[in-house]
């Protein structure tokens, strides 16, 4: 740690007794780069596949709708019968009717404003709101089926379960995908920093003869190190913000539309460099650690 | 404690991969004392010389710097025990893309010591070893006899009380030895214990007029003490 903070605080003694090498900085750089554009992609996936896990979760957790569709002078009878099983039914909460106007809103999208909606004759729509755990749907469903043969109960988890295991799985995998794009930023910037050490091997030699701690000489690599990535990150960030910002959003459009970050979740790329720098730091120093061992 | 050595081997052997070079080895240099080690190409001087500075670890027996067993040093504490001692290595090796001046400097660097002071400091070490016009030129660019010079102000620059020179005359005319052997002499008398490899024998006998020098001899696998011969 306090290694960390010298090297925030400036020393730059150690790193210009080390010669610029060229491929390594640009290495390292391009990588940090690239690799901070990919991690803003896949944190803006895992974040929005959890938040629509946790959305979709909520409300097939909470709502249902049951759905009566009958001859017209059999339907209201039904839907004052299905009313009272509900009520009698535990794990159901408030019920509720729609009205005529709500109902034709649910159809707009399909069949426009214009619709006269009183001319159709439309299922009764009623909405359930379960409360905890719900109810026992087989037994509920099989007393509808008795009382009430033109209702069908619908909780929507039959659709959208798959849909939460869905995004939870792609919330999952970017998890994975991150973890993989820090092992392998973490790997390059070692093999850059051991390919540096390994070109100024005479360099480091001359640094022991005169009396150089371990730590001096692997400082004299970890900032260097550390601020490539910090800035290569920086800039990955940015343009993986910019691509992000860039994705079509499309209304209801599900996951797609909901791609990006949305308050608090911005300081997730935003710690992307500061993470990708401090992975650096401890790549250099290991990579710095095991060339010095093996030198004796 | 009673007059304890600067440097002190104790029964060393050395080996190479198997083969041993010397063995048996054991002296002391007291504080103070100006010595030269000789002998014939490839006897061990340099492998004596490091070590005295923990570059080498012995195969058998007991170095003592300081009165500090190196054996039980880590690498930074042999760090640290080097900025004790200045040494010229035989191949006085630099950092090629730094100055003259900044490769002198680099002991003061490298133990975080007062850079800006030691800097301040620089013309007078330069003109002592007669290099002051070259201190912003870079290594490469050095003559041989400029090269050992240059290794000898970085060896002195933090006034270290041992100084190991390990055929500082290598490859230089003899002007330029007799220039450098006065540099150690002058360091001697300023109480600085210096062993200096040479297999120049001329050289020797040269310093034996104006200095108190003893002679460690390698050779045959193990070292003694020179008689009058010289
Ligand atoms: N790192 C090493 N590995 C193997 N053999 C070495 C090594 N260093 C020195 N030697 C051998 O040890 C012998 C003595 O070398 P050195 O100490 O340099 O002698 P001198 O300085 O007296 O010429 C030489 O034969 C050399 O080849
Ligand atoms: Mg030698």
């Amino acid at each position: 740690m306090s290694a960390l903070l010298a090297l925030v605080k400036g020393d730059t003694s150690a790193e210009s007794v080390v010669p610029r090498t060229g491929f390594t900085a640009i290495l390292t750089i391009a990588c940090a780069a690239a690799m901070a554009f990919l991690a803003v992609f896949v944190l803006a996936l895992a974040l929005s596949a959890g938040r629509q896990a946790a959305d979709w979760e909520a409300s097939l957790a909470d709502t249902a709708t049951v759905r009566i569709s009958a001859p017209a002078e059999m339907a209201d009878v039904q839907a004052d019968t299905v009313e009272t099983i509900l009520s009698q039914t535990p794990g159901i909460g408030a019920t509720r009717r729609l009205t005529d106007d709500e109902q034709a809103l649910l159809l707009q999208p399909w069949f426009g404003s214009d619709l006269p909606v009183e001319s159709l004759r439309l299922p009764i729509l009623i909405d359930v709101t379960l409360t905890e755990g719900g109810p026992d749907v087989i037994g509920l469903r099989q007393r509808l089926s008795a009382e009430a043969p033109g209702a069908v109960y619908d909780d929507h988890g039959r659709w959208r379960a798959p849909m939460v295991d869905a995004a939870r799985g792609l919330r999952t995998l970017s998890l994975i995908a991150l973890i993989l794009i820090a092992t392998v930023t973490g790997v390059t910037v070692a093999l850059a920093a051991s390919a540096a050490i390994s070109a100024n091997g005479q360099v480091i030699d001359v640094l022991r003869l005169v009396g150089a701690e371990d730590r001096y000489i692997s400082r004299a690599f970890t900032r260097r190190f550390t601020l490539r990535t910090l800035a290569g990150a920086a800039v990955g960030v940015v343009f993986g913000l910019i691509a992000v910002a860039l994705i079509p959003t499309v209304a209801g459009g599900g996951l797609a539309s909901a791609v990006g970050f949305r308050g608090a979740e911005w300081i997730w790329p935003a710690l992307v460099p500061f993470v990708a720098a401090v992975l650096a730091f401890a790549a250099t120093r290991a990579a710095a650690a095991r060339r010095l061992n093996e030198a004796g | 404690m009673a007059d304890p050595s600067a440097i002190a081997l104790n029964s060393v052997a050395v080996s190479y991969s198997g083969r041993t070079l010397f063995r048996d080895v054991s002296l002391q240099l007291a504080p103070g004392s100006f010595h030269f080690l000789t002998g014939p190409s490839g006897a061990g001087k340099t492998s004596l010389m490091k070590l005295c500075y923990g570059e080498l670890s012995p195969s058998e027996g007991r170095i003592t710097v300081f009165d500090q067993d190196t054996s039980q040093m880590d690498r930074n504490a042999i760090a640290r025990l080097r900025r004790r001692i200045g040494v010229v290595h035989q191949d006085c090796r630099f950092i090629d893309h730094l100055s003259v001046a900044e490769n002198v400097l680099l002991p003061v660097t490298v133990s975080q010591g007062n850079v800006e002071a030691a800097r301040a400091d620089m013309a007078d070490l330069m003109s002592w070893v007669g290099l002051n016009a070259l201190t912003n030129h870079r290594p490469p660019e050095l003559s041989g006899g400029e090269r050992q010079r240059a290794a000898l102000a970085r060896a002195v620059i933090l006034s270290p009380d041992i100084i190991l020179a390990d055929e500082p005359t290598g490859n230089v005319d003899w002007e330029m030895s007799l220039k450098i052997l006065g540099l150690l002499i002058e360091l001697n008398r300023l109480g600085k214990t210096v062993l200096c490899a040479t297999h120049d024998m001329s050289l020797i006998r040269q310093a034996k007029t104006r200095v108190s020098a003893r002679v460690l001899r390698l050779g045959n696998g193990t070292v003694e003490l020179a008689g009058a011969e010289l």
